[in-house]
């Protein structure tokens, strides 16, 4: 990514589903991004190798945990005008009822974009945007050239 | 095998099954490697299309995120005396640095406390030998299933 001013600018959902397209994972699970004024959506259509349980069946718990995470990632990079991609530090997933095989959304809220860390929040649902299957609350580090947390590539 | 054989052993013999019955864990390319008493081993493979930094070729964290649930949640099905279903209540993940690239990641798992209702499991993910150089740590707790006939309080050896 080339070097974004200071100051928080608009990034269009082109140049977000850019930054997402090059990242192989997000394609593997199939993530999509929707993007309304400044408000993100990430999509994740339901596919049969998401699956955690096939007894029930339900999405596998990590895979909506990921969801989350790349959610927090996007909306980060929303938040600060599109820089490089954050890394995540550590993240606390609440699952608060099983995922069906259907799509599942997410939503993040970015509850502090400081110099180095950004605390963010997530929800996942799958058909009432009030009725949550799962809730991600965590840190990420934000890339600057050689952050705290990481000392090896 | 007698009905009186420990589901973990039952369990060790069918691990690879374990994995393959689950589609996602069979999508990654996870591996059984060894299911004891209450613990895990599980394995998965660097691989281009589960990158998750093209610019450092580093594994995605989400992986690791599915990797460290599923192990979990074997670790925890190995402490049961007889098959019962479970739920992730929670699962808290701290990435201490980032995998090495091309390495394969180890996630090992132990449930060190079973109550009637919840199982506490803890774990740690390696990309190397190197026990004190986790990428990865992981605290979660299940929920056990509401069948009455389980819930013998019991604590799984060290």
């Amino acid at each position: 990514m080339s070097d974004a001013p200071a100051t928080p600018t608009r990034v269009n959902l082109s140049e977000l589903s850019a930054m997402f397209q090059a990242v192989p994972y997000a394609k593997f699970l199939g993530v999509q991004l929707e993007l309304k004024g400044d408000e993100l959506t990430a999509i994740l259509p339901f596919k049969d190798d998401l699956i955690g349980n096939p007894m029930l069946p339900a999405l596998h718990g990590g895979v909506v945990g990921a969801l989350m995470e790349l959610t927090a990632v996007a909306q980060i990079f929303l938040a600060q005008g599109g820089k490089k991609i954050p890394k995540v530090i550590d993240i606390s997933i609440d699952y608060l009822r099983s995922g069906r095989p259907v799509d599942t959304y997410a939503r993040a809220h970015v509850t502090k974009l400081g110099r180095r860390i950004a605390n963010v929040r997530v929800e996942a649902w799958q058909f009432d945007r009030a009725d949550p299957i799962a809730a991600l609350h965590g840190h990420f580090l934000l890339n600057s050239d050689q952050g705290e947390g990481e000392t090896k590539a | 095998m007698s009905d009186d054989t420990p589901l973990w052993q039952r369990m060790a013999t069918a691990g690879a099954m374990m994995i393959q019955g689950t589609p996602q864990a069979r999508a990654l390319g996870m591996r059984v490697v060894s299911i004891t008493e209450a613990r895990a081993v599980v394995e998965v493979d660097w691989r281009e299309d589960l990158v998750g930094d093209p610019e450092t070729g580093v594994i995605a964290s989400g992986v690791v995120t599915t990797l460290l649930d599923n192990t979990c949640g074997v670790a925890a099905f190995a402490a049961l005396s007889e098959p019962m279903s479970t739920a992730t209540l929670d699962l808290r993940i701290d990435y201490m640095r980032p995998a090495k690239k091309g390495a394969t990641i180890r996630a090992e798992a132990h449930c060190y406390r079973m109550t009637k209702t919840v199982a506490f499991v803890r774990a740690f993910a390696f990309d190397g030998a190197d026990e004190t150089d986790p990428v990865a740590a992981a605290q979660a707790a299940f929920m056990m299933g509401t069948s009455g006939r389980m819930g013998k309080n019991r604590r799984p050896p060290k």
